[in-house]
């Protein structure tokens, strides 16, 4: 069997993994999509701990995080194709009307 | 060395499955394509192939020559990954839902080992197939877009969308049998069928769920492109949809890919609503065993006399040896009594798969397709509310019956 | 080695994988194959440690629906390859050294903590389904029920958002 720290050290790996493509990247959509990959390494580490402690609770609530995931990128997806229309643009640098 | 074999004999013997699974998996394709021209041209009053082969029967044979030589262009300015990525994905994804299907109740006993028919017997087969379908959405999608060209991109798009939208009626219109069920293992699915073999064919789901048979076989006709809903690759609409700038082998792994799903379907149909192995006969009129043998024998004679009297010479030669075959197997199955009982399952899934294929083929040989927003609006206004309608029944009655 | 750790290597190494390649691909379709690519390892891992129902759900949820709907919008976006605006070099310099440190800090101290048992449920009272789905209808109901509104509100609010404006 593998253990859980196993699961836990390659979790962390992804969510820093997503948390450097949200810095450097500058297409909004990669940002978005980074977002999508630390919440799936954050559900990699409830199913770790809910199967270690041999209870259902992490799974129930990975298929909430799944499911407000699926209900965050609809919405979020409305909104960068509306800004996407609006700045003629999709770099998160060129959204900048209320920089000084 | 035998050491060896018996230490890994499980990883061996599986793998031997798949290769024998998938070997006869791409020969029933072929020959269904055989099959749907065959069936279509008559329903039209004229013959299909049949030249190439006695009856057209290496047709097949000369479609994959085809195939396999026929120049392989690749449009300028497409992404090239993605362009090689398309078909691969389709073709493997199609393949693997076949693994999940059980082909027989009772496992082979050879050599001391029990061999199950069936490469996996996962115990969420169903979700597992949704999840393949699920993403063979890109198999479409990502072949549409790649091409760098106007009418492919509008195909993948109406294409992936019309696959994404029934894929909601698909999923919901199975609840209904999970619920009577109680499992998403598809041997369970079909011992729950079982539980009273004197009722024979009125013990099998499609009676109680009716509305989600009807619902499932649409909904499934839809997701794999079939007629009548196959307007994002009809000829006269949009060249070929999705799959338009892709040639001979990229085009055949999509056509595989299409014929396969329609075998996983018609499996599915026939497992969840149809019983799968168990026969339409009570079981104890034990002298409907001998039906294989019954069909194989005459239909045998059959081809030998067809053969005998056959136009060319090689039709001569091969139809009366092919008709001896089958002939001796039927005899087979009378003398050995013991192979008799263990054909008898997939004996009838296999007859039942047949009977869904020729349902397929005969709606492409009579239905007119539907345009894509009748389409669109069938789906969502129609087909979903029944399926969730079905689920709603299907759990009241339960509850008012007040089975487990 | 057992069987099972050679799987989760395996996976683990796709996955780390995947999402390398959703940083440094250029074209947002390329990042969002990487991505698909990380959650079908993600939802091999659950079946590895026994949720099969959570790893049916991630593939057809996640990999099914929701990156489907990340490749429509960037095809109707027509998103290209990304331009190369200038990156401080001190970024680079200082930035990755610095990450891979907070990372290797993070994995050392998870190493040596005492997590408990190996992650693995080789049998449970229930079939894992009917468990979670217990869970789900009896203590959970109430956000279950929740969730429903989230998702209509969602529904409601991607359709304003993305309908045409009335000229």
């Amino acid at each position: 069997m593998v253990p859980t720290n196993y699961y836990l050290i390659l979790s962390a790996v992804i969510f820093g993994l997503g948390v450097v493509a949200f810095i450097f990247k500058r297409n909004v959509i990669t940002i978005f999509m980074s977002i999508e990959l630390m919440l799936n390494a954050v559900n990699l580490a409830f199913v770790a701990f809910s199967q270690a402690r041999h209870q259902s609770d992490g799974q129930v609530f990975v298929l909430f995080v799944i499911v407000v995931a699926a209900a965050e990128a609809a919405v979020g997806l409305g909104i960068i194709i509306l800004t996407a229309r609006n700045r003629q643009s999709l770099n998160v640098e060129r959204v900048d009307l209320l920089k000084l | 060395m035998s050491a060896f074999l018996n230490a890994y004999a499980t990883i061996i013997i599986d793998l031997i499955k798949i290769a024998l699974l998938l070997f006869i998996v791409l020969t029933v394709n072929a020959y269904l394509t055989w099959f749907e021209r065959k069936v279509v041209a008559h329903m039209q009053s004229r013959w299909g192939p049949h030249r190439v082969g006695p009856h057209g029967l290496l047709q097949p044979l000369a479609d994959g020559a085809k195939f396999l030589l026929k120049e392989d262009p690749t449009p300028a300015g497409v992404d090239k990954f993605t362009y090689f990525l398309a078909p691969l994905l389709a073709l493997a994804l199609a393949l693997t839902s076949i693994a999940i299907i059980p082909f027989g109740p009772e496992p082979l006993h050879l050599f001391g080992r029990d061999i199950a028919l069936g490469i996996t017997n996962l115990n969420i087969g169903i979700l597992a197939l949704f999840a393949i379908t699920a993403l063979s959405v890109y198999g479409v999608v990502l072949a549409g877009w790649s091409s760098n060209s106007k009418y492919p991109l509008l195909g993948g798009l109406r294409s992936s969308a019309q696959m994404v939208s029934y894929e909601l009626a698909l999923t919901m219109s199975v609840v209904g049998v999970l619920l009577l069920a109680g499992s998403f293992n598809l041997r369970d699915i079909i011992g729950a069928q079982a539980h009273h073999p004197e009722l024979g064919i009125f013990g099998w789901n499609v009676w109680p769920q009716i509305l989600g048979f009807f619902c499932f076989f649409v909904a499934a006709v839809a997701e794999t492109n079939r007629v009548p809903f196959d307007l994002p690759e009809a000829e006269s609409e949009l060249v070929a949809g999705f799959h338009t700038e892709y040639a001979s082998f990229k085009f055949a792994m999509f056509f595989i890919a299409e014929y396969t799903s329609m075998i996983t379907v018609s499996c599915l149909c026939a497992i969840m609503f149809f019983g799968g192995w168990l026969s339409p006969f009570p079981a104890s009129w034990t002298f409907t065993h001998y039906l294989p043998s019954v069909i194989l024998i005459p239909f045998g004679l059959w081809v030998i006399w067809d053969g005998i009297r056959y136009e060319t010479i090689f039709g001569r030669i091969i139809l009366p040896g092919v008709g001896t075959a089958i002939t001796a197997i039927g005899a087979v199955l009378i003398v050995f009594p013991a192979v008799n009982e263990f054909i008898q399952g997939p004996f009838w899934l296999l007859a039942k798969i047949f009977v869904f294929l020729f349902v397929y083929v005969w709606m492409r040989g009579t239905l007119p397709r539907l345009r894509y927003d009748q389409l669109m609006d069938f789906g969502w206004k129609l087909l979903l509310p029944v399926s969730i309608a079905n689920v709603v029944i299907t759990a009241f009655v339960i509850l008012l019956r007040g089975v487990k | 080695m057992t069987p099972q750790l050679a799987i989760f290597f395996v996976l683990a190494a796709l996955a780390v994988l995947g999402a390398l390649s959703l940083i440094m691909q250029r074209h947002p379709i390329h990042s969002a194959l990487s991505l698909i690519v990380v959650m079908i390892s993600l939802a091999g891992l659950y079946l590895l440690m026994g949720a099969e129902f959570v790893a049916a759900v991630q593939i057809i949820v996640y990999g099914g629906a929701i990156m489907v709907l990340f490749v429509f919008v960037i095809m109707l976006l027509n998103a290209g390859v990304e331009e190369r605006t200038n990156v401080s070099k001190l970024a680079g310099i200082a930035g990755i050294p610095l990450a891979v440190a907070l990372l290797g800090f993070l994995a050392v101290v998870i190493a040596r903590s005492n997590a408990g048992a190996d992650a693995g449920w080789q049998s449970g009272a229930l079939a894992n389904t009917k468990e979670i789905s217990m869970m789900l209808f009896r203590e959970f109901v109430y956000p279950f029920e929740l969730t429903s509104f989230l998702i209509l509100v969602a529904i409601l609010g991607a359709i304003v958002l993305a309908q045409r404006e009335k000229n």
